[in-house]
């Protein structure tokens, strides 16, 4: 057999296999993600039983027992706010302020998180801001 | 004017100036201009090497005159952590790339400096690009030399999740990486600019590009192991876009370390050579950014940074500009067509291997972008987790860790379908072996983690046979003792047997996340003194509360026993430190609760399995003490407050409330730190320069010599 | 004394990229582009035979195949040679 089509059928063969992974990637993933929603986001369209991704800051006030922990989140930059009880490990930067990512599925009229599922982000480490 | 502004500022001005001298003396051949912009390049890494020195002391004498001080480390910080706080801030770390990538640039251009006289003048001028890049940054953006007037008298303190050796060492290794990758970007962009795409700029920047990968790899497993080892939630890998960023580059470097051998041999592979270095520099540029910038959702990045756009415009640019450069000398990448191979060569093998890569890179990026990608496209930000990350890698890596082994079994060009039978029935064998011990060992029959150790098997078992044989073949020639034999044959073909060993090193490291990740026992036990839990075989018996009352902080903790049929195992210690928040609203012990926490792990590491631990103490049940003392106590300092936080703390010891502990029992997770020393080894082996009868450039070496007489003869 | 310094790095920056432009070593690079490609291929070339011997003895390759290989490695080896010598020996003469 000639390079050259050696060549082709190798490219051929290549780009199927690429082409397969990519269809079977991009599928799934759409499927398998969660949306991410603000507290009011949430507010306003979580369907029951959807887990989503809450992100937000924590409001002060909140209620650790053991590793169970009823806190509330609120937008970034607003006032609205959602409950959110949540069991699992507590990430060490946790505290009232904190921006947090937290999967959460609505149960009545609380929503559960997903355990472990919560992330805290490290504080401003690296924002060139002026001052702290 | 401080002394380390004006430096960058120079450092701004050198940086454009001494990319226009190159290119001016490129493009009319003359000598001294070229030399100019090289000497940029060394001018720029003196003037950087000023500004860090400037900083660097400022934060050893702890000069809070310097804001960046002043908000990153303070009197109390230890010596050690002063020294390295300057990059744990935005301004800092940036100085840190770009001085690091003068470094890496001058000794580059110092080598070549008297070859490759027509590719160093681009790359020169693609490296000071670069330069000025960052430059701009740091003037302009991020400026590490801010001052403050006046002076506070102590600063803010070091985030204490920082303070741990490793992580002052990760920051420096993955820059060290990524600045390492831009080398070999820049003489490729070179080569395609000059249309030399033949392997004198692969020869020039392969030992940038191990390095590269070395460093990168070794920061990454630094980061791991931290996560495993410092932060409560137990695990060494998140699918954190951060941890992706630095994972896309190191697999990019793994393709075209590979795939360069067979440009160098074979001149075939140019295309393939070109987009991965390509692509493996921006991957670091990419990385760099996504660390700083507020774009995806992740534990270290943070919405409002100001570099986001900045970086995005010149990660468009240098996408754009590769783009541009390989679509128009596509034709000078073109292989030679008589060129051909059997599959069954180490072409093909490298050639599967580049696919196999490409695809790994391109499932993370894909999972590591899917916010930006579906916001694209439905409107909604939605991310993937870790399960589908691992429904992709895993089969991936299971492929890749398969021809690791397969590799070093095929001849170059072709092997014999006899030869081929021969080398691979050995190490297919012990595989088999390997399988059918560990299911007759009664490991629970996972067919992804089975699969994975099977695969790991062959690729030790062939590199084992190949170390063999090569000291087989140094016996025969030259009659030495098996371990002479071995150093020997090692030290003549570095890169062969570097290479190998390094692929023993992953082969260690796969079995690790193996076992780790298929076999582990995770349990969160809520346990009062006196309790025990069992986990994965083991007795966890809760023994008592510990307390340490600090100047900064307030520590929480507990001693718990572990066994095993009776026997005692090992003792573990966890603590949660409490560090006082700034809030000037909160009480004098109620402050302590309030702000960061920081958990220290108790851990027992072992070659078999590691025991895990660590614990949440209920604060809460302590919480109408501490309200009660805040508000008889509200404005109590110093010696009275440590007197009231040691009341609470004793209190705490005395009557502990039931505390939260995750236990986890992880099998042959050191395998993993392990894996990654057999790597770096291998990598430096690889490295190490030749021994001097072998270099070509000696004029009288045995093999001119040697054609010369057939030539001759001939 | 700050003022001092930042002078002190200006100049001695300033001096060493321009010093080039006074130097000796002025004057058009010559065209070694060929050779560089030619040593590095000469290199690559010395590294296959030696490869190929390592790949034969350690049993990947049958004699036969060895044999047909090596010898027309060795034939490509001693054309660059060749070339080489050309293209070094351009230069000498000039």
């Amino acid at each position: 057999m000639d390079p050259r089509r050696k060549r082709r059928i190798r490219l051929v063969v290549a780009l199927s296999a690429a082409l397969m992974l990519a269809g079977g990637l991009i599928y799934t993933s759409f499927s398998a993600a969660s949306d991410a929603r603000t507290p009011s986001q949430l507010l306003a369209s979580a369907q029951s039983g959807r887990s989503y991704q809450l992100t937000g800051k924590v409001v002060p006030g909140y209620r650790v027992r053991g590793n169970e922990l009823d806190f509330r989140v609120r937008d970034r930059g607003g006032r609205a706010s959602v409950p959110v009880r949540y069991t699992g490990e507590i990430p060490d930067p946790f505290k009232a302020g904190r921006e947090v990512i937290v999967t959460v599925r609505q149960q009545g009229g609380t929503f559960v998180g997903q355990r472990d599922s919560l992330i805290t982000k490290c504080p401003s480490k690296f924002s060139a801001s002026k001052g702290t | 004017m401080t002394l380390g502004r004006a430096c960058v500022i120079l450092a701004l001005a050198i940086a454009p100036i001494g990319a226009f001298a190159s290119i001016y003396g490129a493009r009319t051949r003359r000598r001294e201009w070229v030399a100019v912009g090289r000497r940029s390049v060394y001018a720029l890494a003196a003037v950087l090497t000023v500004a860090f020195i400037v900083l660097e002391s400022a934060f050893l004498r702890s000069d809070f005159s310097f804001q960046i001080v002043a908000t990153h480390s303070s009197i109390a910080t230890p010596f050690f952590y002063k020294a390295a706080a300057m990059w744990s801030s935005q301004e800092g770390s940036l100085l840190l790339w770009m001085w690091l990538l003068s470094l890496w640039s001058s000794l580059v251009l110092f080598l070549t400096r008297n070859r490759l006289r027509e590719l160093a003048p681009y790359a020169t001028a693609v490296l000071l690009g670069f330069a000025t890049f960052f430059g701009a940054l740091v003037v302009f953006l991020a400026n590490p030399f801010q001052l403050l007037s006046p002076a506070p008298g102590d600063g803010t303190g070091l985030q204490p999740l920082l303070r741990h050796p490793s992580m002052m060492i990760h920051p420096p290794m993955l820059y060290s990486g990524y600045t390492l990758f831009t080398v070999p970007f820049a003489f490729a962009v070179a080569a395609l600019i000059a249309r030399r795409t033949d392997a004198a700029w692969i020869r020039a920047t392969r030992r940038f590009g191990l390095a590269a990968w070395c460093f990168l790899g070794i920061g990454i497993l630094i980061g791991a192991r931290w996560s495993w080892s410092e932060l409560g939630w137990g695990g060494y890998w998140a699918w954190d876009p951060v941890e992706n960023a630095a994972l896309m580059p190191w697999l990019a470097g793994t393709a075209f370390l590979h795939s360069f051998m067979v440009q160098e041999k074979r001149g075939l592979l140019k295309m393939w050579n070109v987009c991965l270095v390509l692509g493996a520099g921006i991957l670091a540029i990419l990385g760099t950014f996504l660390v700083r910038s507020g774009i995806l959702q992740s534990i270290h990045a943070f919405g409002g940074s100001t570099l986001g756009v900045p970086f995005l415009g010149f990660i468009a640019l240098l996408v754009l500009g590769s783009v541009l450069l390989v679509a128009s000398r596509r034709e000078d990448l073109r292989s030679p067509e008589a060129r051909s191979y059997s599959p069954l060569s180490r072409e093909s093998i490298f050639l599967m291997n580049n696919v196999l890569l490409v695809g790994l890179c391109f499932v993370i990026f894909w999972g590591t972008f899917f916010p930006l990608i579906s916001e694209a496209v439905t409107g909604n930000k939605a991310s993937v987790g870790p399960p589908w990350f691992d429904r992709y890698t895993v089969p991936l890596a299971i492929g890749l860790v398969f021809l690791s082994g397969l590799g070093p079994l095929m001849a170059w060009r072709k092997t014999t379908l006899a030869g081929a039978r021969r080398s691979v029935q050995g190490p297919g064998a012990f595989a088999v072996v390997v399988l059918v011990a560990l299911l007759a060992l009664g490991v629970p029959a996972k067919p992804g983690a089975l699969a994975l150790f099977a695969c790991a098997a062959f690729a030790i078992g062939s590199v084992v046979q190949e170390l063999y044989r090569g000291v087989a073949v140094r016996r025969a020639t030259a009659s030495e003792v098996a371990p002479v034999a071995l150093v020997s044959v090692v030290r003549r073909n570095r890169r062969r047997y570097g290479g190998y060993i390094v692929h023993l090193g992953i082969a260690l490291l796969f079995i690790g996340v193996g076992a780790s990740a298929a076999f582990q026992h995770v349990r969160d036990v809520r346990l009062s003194p006196g309790k025990t839990a069992t986990i994965g075989g083991y007795a966890v018996h809760y023994v008592r509360a510990t307390s340490r009352v600090a100047p900064e902080k307030v520590t929480l903790g507990a001693v718990l026993d572990v066994s095993k049929d009776g026997r005692h195992v090992t003792t573990l210690r966890t603590t949660r430190g409490y560090y006082p928040s700034p809030d000037p609203t909160a009480g004098p012990v109620g402050q302590y609760f309030d702000g960061d926490s920081t958990t220290e792990v108790g851990l027992k590491a072992g070659l078999r399995r590691d025991i895990w631990t660590a614990v949440q103490p209920d604060v809460g049940a302590m919480q109408k003490m501490i309200d009660g003392i805040d508000k008889r106590f509200p404005l109590a300092q110093g010696d009275t407050q440590r007197f009231l936080l040691t009341a609470v703390a004793q209190r705490y010891v005395a009557a502990p409330p039931p505390a939260v502990f995750r236990l986890i029992v992880s099998p042959m997770v050191e395998w993993i730190w392990l894996g990654g020393i057999v790597l770096g080894l291998g990598g430096l082996i690889a490295i190490w320069p030749p021994p001097r009868a072998q270099r070509s450039r000696a004029p009288a070496s045995s093999w001119s010599a040697r054609l010369g007489r057939e030539l001759s003869r001939a | 004394m700050q003022f001092l310094l930042v002078m002190l790095v200006l100049c001695g920056a300033t001096a060493l990229i321009v010093s080039p432009l006074y130097g000796k070593r002025r004057g058009l690079i010559g065209d070694d582009a060929e050779q560089v490609a030619l040593e590095a291929a000469r290199d690559a070339k010395f590294r296959e035979i030696r490869d190929a011997e390592l790949d034969f003895r350690t049993g990947k390759l049958s004699k036969e195949d060895y044999r047909a290989l090596d010898n027309s490695l060795r034939s490509e080896a001693i054309e660059l040679l060749r070339r080489l010598d050309a293209a070094r020996g351009v230069e000498v003469a000039e």
